[in-house]
Order: C-alpha cells, then structure tokens, then sequence
C-alpha cells in the first residue's frame, strides 16, 4: 500500500462499463406484470431454451393458441398450484448498456408488505394499468407506496392499448388523472408511457400502432435514466460495520474500518468525527483490498483508516465534524406493519438501524394511513398487518439518523419481534432528537 | 474546492454487486458466532472466497470453509481448492459423504445421487460443528425457485426451509436472529448473474479449475450427456468411450456432471459462447435437476445449498 493508484483514465474506464438499475413492478392481477417481465427478459435474450422450452410445451398442454409468458416469471410450486404469486422474486437481465434487477411484487395476498419490500431497494418504480379499466384504487396505492419509500422515478405504463384500437383518447386521460394524483405525492420523476405487453408495441422499439406518442419505448427509458445521482453525494456517513484488525507480522499496526460508505464522499486527509463518542480524526487512507482510494462514495464497500488511535467499534459512525447526524433516542417514523399481531403502544421490539442494534419501546402510534385516500386515521391506536402508520419510538441507545428524506441507508430501520425473532416491521424516519 | 475525479461519481455495475457481497460478509462476520464458508471448487465458490478475502483484507477470513467430499471429485477440482486454502491461511473442514455412509448418517441404497447425500453430510456437518451460518454460492437467476430466495434463508433445527417462515429483507439491514439449533444460510451471491460471474473471474485474474476450459477428454454419452471416463462410472451397455475436446459449465460430483464440447480454453471466449449458449448450467449439465421442474425446490426444502 502505496500511494494512491487508481489513475483517473483508469476510473473513468471503469464508470464507461454498464451500471446498474434496480426497479420494482407493481400491477394488479391481470394488467399484464408477467407478460411484460417475460417479454423484457425474452427481448434482451435473457430467456434461456430450456426455459423458453418448458414454457412453451406448458402452454401447448393447457390448451393455449400463444406461449404464455406469464409462465417465465412463475414462481414457488404452491404458489403455482394456487395460480398466485404471493412473494416478492427477483428476476436479471442485462442489455449492452446496463444490468437490471426486477424486483417483482405480486398483486394481492400481503400485497403491501411485498411492496415495500421490493421498492426498499429500488431506483425506479414501474405501475403497470389495464388500458381498458383506467387508474384504480390498486394503481393509486401502488404510487403512494412508492412515493413514501422515496423511490426516485416513476413510470406508469398502460397496458393492453391494443384491446383499446391505441387510442390516444384513453392514454391521454389516464395520464391526465395520474398527473394530476401525483402532484399531492412525492414524485421526483414521473414517465408515462402506453404499451402492450402482449404484442411488443412500445416495450422495446417505438410502436407504429402509436405515432401519436412522442416518447421512448420503456426499454429505452429504463436504459438511459441517471440514478447515480439520486444518491446523497454531499453529506458523508459512513457506519462503521466491522473492525480490521490483522494482528499479523506483516500488518502489525494496521486498524481500519470497513464498512459501505452510506452518504457523501470521502477522501484521505479529511477532518471527521467518530459518533456517539464525538471524537475528530482525519481519514489517513481509504482500502478496497490491495488498492489504495483517493476517495470513496456511495454505496462502495472500503475499509477506512484514521490518523488518530481513537476508539472505534461496530455500530459507531463517521461523520463530518460539521456535517453530522444528531444522536437521537426519541425517534418520529413512518412504519409498515409486516405480522399478524397488531403493532400497539408500550410494545418492545429490537431495532436494527445501520450496523447498530438496539432495543426501542414504542410510545404512541399517532395515525394509520389510508393508502388510498391519504387519508389520517388518528382514531386507532394500532397498526394491522399490511398497514402502514405514523409512530414515535424511544429506543435504549442513541441511533445515528437522518430523515429517510434526505437518506435512505441512515433513515431507514427495521423491527424485529425479539421473541419470535422475525422481522416484523420497516421503517422510514422523519426526525430524530 | 472539491475536484470531481468522477463525471458522475457511476460505479460499475460489477463494483456494486462487489460491495454490496463484501457488505454481506462483513455483517455475517460481525453478527454470527460461527459462520462457515460452503466451498465446491466450483466457480461460484471461488468468486465467494474471493470477496470474502476482500471484505477482510489485509486480516485473514476470519471463519472456515467447509467441503463436502462426494467422493467422486475432480481431482482438478480438489488441486484449486488446496491452492485457494493454502494461498489464504484459512482452516478447511472436509466432510465426506463417504464417511457419513459408513457412520449411517445418510443411507446410499444405490439410487440416491451423491449430490442427494450431500445434503445429509452437510447438515450433520453444519450440526457437528455448531455452525449458525453457512455461506452459499446460490444465485436468483439459476433457477426459478430460487428467484425469491433471500439472502439470509433461515433454516429450522432440521435445516429444513419453509417458504412460510423466510423474513421479509428490506434495504441492505439483514435480520439474524436465531433460536437455538437454528441456522441461516446466506446467499452473498444471490443478485449475480452467470455471466457476472465470468466477467468478474475475468477481471480479478483469479485461478479456477482447469475443467472449465476446453481440454481433450475421453468420454461417453449417458441420457443425452456426455460423461468423463473415470473409474467411478463404469460403462453400461452400448456405452463406449471417444476422445473429444470439452469443457465443464458445472463442477460437482463426477458421475452426473456432464461436458459440453467447447473450443473456448480462454474466459474472453467462455463469455463469448456463454452469451449464445441458449441452455441453463443446471439444464445442461446436472444430471440430478433434470428429473422434474420442481426437482430443485424439492431439495431445497431438504436443506441443498
Ligand atoms: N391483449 C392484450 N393482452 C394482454 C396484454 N398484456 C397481458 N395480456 C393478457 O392479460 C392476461 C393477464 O396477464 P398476466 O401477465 O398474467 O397478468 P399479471 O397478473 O399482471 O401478471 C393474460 O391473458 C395476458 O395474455 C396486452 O398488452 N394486450
């Protein structure tokens, strides 16, 4: 470990190789999700033979005229017996631009726990409609769900246009009615854009059914939308999440902390704090394996060492000395409920939060939402399966936060029965004191 | 003044998954007691052993790896794993499958697969031990099954898996608490693809055994397959061996795990024919997935990798 030696030629071959979209599809049963997954995954050749092949010999055996694409995307052998995909699965394809994880979330059974879960960790959210049934209570809820996880673009695709002769009449007036809904959510980025998913048009080539639509094809937006950006390049966190300590002969002194760089950028010879404890020190260098950074952002995985000896131990965090996340007990968050058994105050939960866990009490739910009219609901004091709601937490330690808002990897949380020890709810912070 | 060595501060997308796996290990590491690394010599194995060694680096990897010895291993195989181990310093635990018939851990009634007993070996191997988490080379895009499997899977004291009971996995905060007897099989793997795989056995200039790349080999033709000659596997009738130039897509036990005829002795030229090649490793290669379409989920809810 020498100086630092990764050349800016050499980055700047590394940013020209594909990146990386994650995006989540939501869609009520029938509007066409797994015909359009297995169409983008047949069209990017991302469908092997056998695949392609058992699909198709299952589709002649059930009697129907066309392969069902549908069936690509079929899941778990219970779920299939019961016709209904009740999980969240992942599915790969790649074009010679970039990589993509389709997060696909089904559309009924435990449909909200499901939808967080996959836009937890998406860039992008794709809200599937029946051209023929218009925006319903299920489209509108998916778009609230992808706006309170803060999932930075959107795009509605319309579906089916060709059991509506592509008209430009009913796209248009259900873009209008979204537009209009979306302005009361938070959403960055919205696209929308009429397709069929059975025929092709305007998944990956621009349809001639609709030379009224000025748009790019869904394949093409997907593969030009910018996400490195959306991530917070300005306000440096770092959670510490496991100590390097080789004790060899070779690397004798040698302590670093490796962790994922969460927010902001860091670089050797920065001034930083180490949180809760306060203390300042200056970064003296930044490892990825063998190799020595000249800085680090987000989300890679490096191992950073300080000047100073100072105490550094897993769930701490490095921060900016006058860029810092305040240490906060008393904790305000938007929470989806993911078990049976009602979610009520003076419950005890464990609390796991970056690289820290903790114990939290839950000290009032203030409101359910209604994900379909927004509306408060501040009569009940409880949040059901499903639901998602407003509550205040105090937890044993301090949590190093941010509001979800301005980060999604230090505002968010989840809670873990600690008796059964599953994961019971996920939350996303508005403030912390 | 801040100089923007990065236009746009993009990391490519084999970087991403890169972090996000050295994420995996290192919570694994800091929140587990006793983790193991599940080690086939396959390729798979070997690009976890490599972001493992990174996730830790300059320490060693701070938890063993764990083979199961089919008995019929490549002896290639078994020559890159030696390498690995010793290059890195870390303790092998090898659990024959062999031993196991002989301790009446699993029963060979002569129509069980070896890759069927591993799974016995491996859970009393997993047992035994007192590990409470075992890393896997599984990936989603294998299979169908496995596109909803998580990255930390909970196995109950049986080690068998419940779709029912997995956790929902939101973000990158894994949830791994455990009861007693219980253990979590992590998948660090789990978002990459096969040919992420290669690109990245490409990249790292990492040694792989030398059966993935084409090479001459006596064979013969099993149920569509082609077979290597070896002691293991005597001939049937009608059987008969030929010399031709393949390549191995899998490693695992040998008597199942057929060849594909290939020039490609490069990684630049496995890519290349990965990409046109229109069947699945498992579809082509493994004998055992074959039987049914939810072979593999069947296993799975065993406790199979
Ligand atoms: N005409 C037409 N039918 C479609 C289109 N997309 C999907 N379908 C049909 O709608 C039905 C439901 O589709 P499917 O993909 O299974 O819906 P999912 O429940 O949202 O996954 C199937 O019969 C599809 O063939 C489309 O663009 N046009």
């Amino acid at each position: 470990m020498g100086t630092p030696d990764l050349t800016k030629a050499q980055v700047a071959e590394q940013t020209r190789e594909m990146d990386l979209l994650r995006f989540a599809t939501a869609g009520s049963v029938d509007d066409g999700k797994s015909t359009l997954i297995g169409r983008l995954l047949l069209d990017s050749k991302s469908i092997f033979e056998d695949q392609l092949e058992a699909v198709e010999s299952t589709s002649k055996s059930r009697g129907y005229d066309y392969t069902d694409l549908a069936l690509l995307t079929d899941g778990l052998r219970s779920e299939r017996e019961q016709g209904i995909t009740i999980d969240v699965a992942y599915r790969y394809f790649a074009t010679p631009n970039r990589k993509f994880i389709i997060a696909d979330t089904p559309g009924h059974v435990q449909y909200t726990r499901n939808m967080v879960t996959g836009a937890s960790t998406a860039d992008l959210g794709l809200v599937l409609v029946d051209a023929r049934q218009g925006l319903t209570e299920q489209s509108r809820r998916h778009a609230v769900i992808l706006s309170l996880l803060r999932v930075p673009h959107l795009v509605l695709a319309v579906n089916k246009m060709d059991l509506v002769d592509y008209s430009e009449e009913v796209f248009e007036k259900i873009h209008r009615e979204f537009q209009q809904f979306a302005t009361k959510l938070n959403i960055p980025d919205l696209e929308v854009i009429p397709i069929s998913a059975l025929k092709g048009d305007n998944v990956v080539n621009r349809s001639e059914n609709m030379p009224w639509y000025e748009g790019s094809s869904l394949m093409h937006h997907l593969e030009h939308i910018h996400v490195a950006s959306d991530r917070d390049l300005v306000d440096v966190r770092f959670p510490v999440q496991y100590v390097v300590r080789p004790k060899s002969d070779d690397h004798h002194d040698y302590r670093g902390y490796g962790g994922q760089v969460a927010g902001g950028v860091l670089k050797p010879g920065d001034e930083v704090v180490v949180l809760p404890s306060g203390m300042t020190s200056t970064i003296q260098g930044i490892d990825l394996f063998e190799t020595e950074l000249e800085e680090a952002y987000p989300p890679m995985s490096v191992t950073v060492r300080l000047d100073d000896d100072v105490d550094v131990s897993r769930g701490d965090m490095i921060a900016r000395v006058k860029n810092a996340p305040k240490p906060s007990q008393d904790i305000d968050a938007m929470v989806c409920w993911m078990t049976n058994t009602p979610l009520r105050p003076r419950q005890k939960l464990a609390i796991k939060h970056t690289t820290r866990t903790a114990r939290a009490l839950v000290k009032d739910v203030q409101y359910r939402l209604d994900v379909n009219t927004l509306h408060r609901d501040q009569e009940t004091k409880e949040l059901g399966l499903n639901e998602i709601g407003r509550i205040q937490l105090r937890t044993t330690v301090p949590l190093l936060c941010d509001p979800y808002s301005k980060n999604r990897t230090t505002g968010s949380f989840i809670l873990i029965d600690e008796a059964t020890g599953v994961t019971v709810g996920a939350g996303m912070i508005l403030s912390g004191s | 003044m801040t100089t923007a060595t990065h236009v746009d501060y993009r990391l490519s997308q084999l970087d991403e998954l890169e972090a996000e796996s050295i994420h995996i290990f290192r919570e694994v590491a800091a929140e587990f007691e006793k983790p193991v690394l599940m080690f086939s010599g396959g390729k798979d194995s070997i690009v976890m052993l490599r972001l493992a060694e990174k996730a830790f680096y300059p320490a060693k990897i701070p938890f063993p790896v764990l083979q199961v010895d089919t008995g019929f291993d490549f002896p290639e195989v078994l020559q890159t794993r030696d390498n690995w181990v010793n290059r890195l310093g870390v303790r092998l635990i090898v659990a024959s499958v062999e031993e196991a018939i002989k301790d009446g851990v699993v029963v060979d009634d002569g129509k069980t697969s070896r890759n069927r007993l591993q799974i016995g070996t491996l859970l009393n191997a997993i047992e035994e031990e007192g590990f409470t988490a075992a890393f896997g080379g599984g990936r989603r895009d294998e299979e169908k099954a496995r596109a909803k499997e998580r990255v930390y899977s909970h196995r109950d004291e049986f080690g068998q898996w419940d779709p029912k009971m997995q956790r929902p996995e939101l973000w990158s905060l894994y949830n791994g608490r455990l009861h007693e007897g219980e253990h979590m099989r992590i998948f660090p793997l789990s978002n990459w693809t096969e040919l992420d795989i290669w690109h990245y056995i490409g990249r790292e200039g990492i040694e792989i055994p030398s059966i993935y790349f084409s090479h001459q080999r006596k064979v013969f033709e099993r149920d569509g397959m082609l077979l290597t000659e070896s002691e293991f596997n005597p001939l049937r009738s009608g059987e008969s061996v030929e010399e031709r130039t393949v390549r191995f897509r899998t490693v695992g036990d040998l008597t199942l795990t057929g060849c594909v005829e290939s020039e490609a002795d490069t990684i630049d030229k496995i890519i290349d024919e990965i990409a046109i090649a229109r069947v699945t490793e498992r579809g082509a290669t493994r004998g055992d997935d074959r039987f049914s379409e939810a072979a593999m989920e069947d296993r799975k809810k065993e406790g199979y990798f």
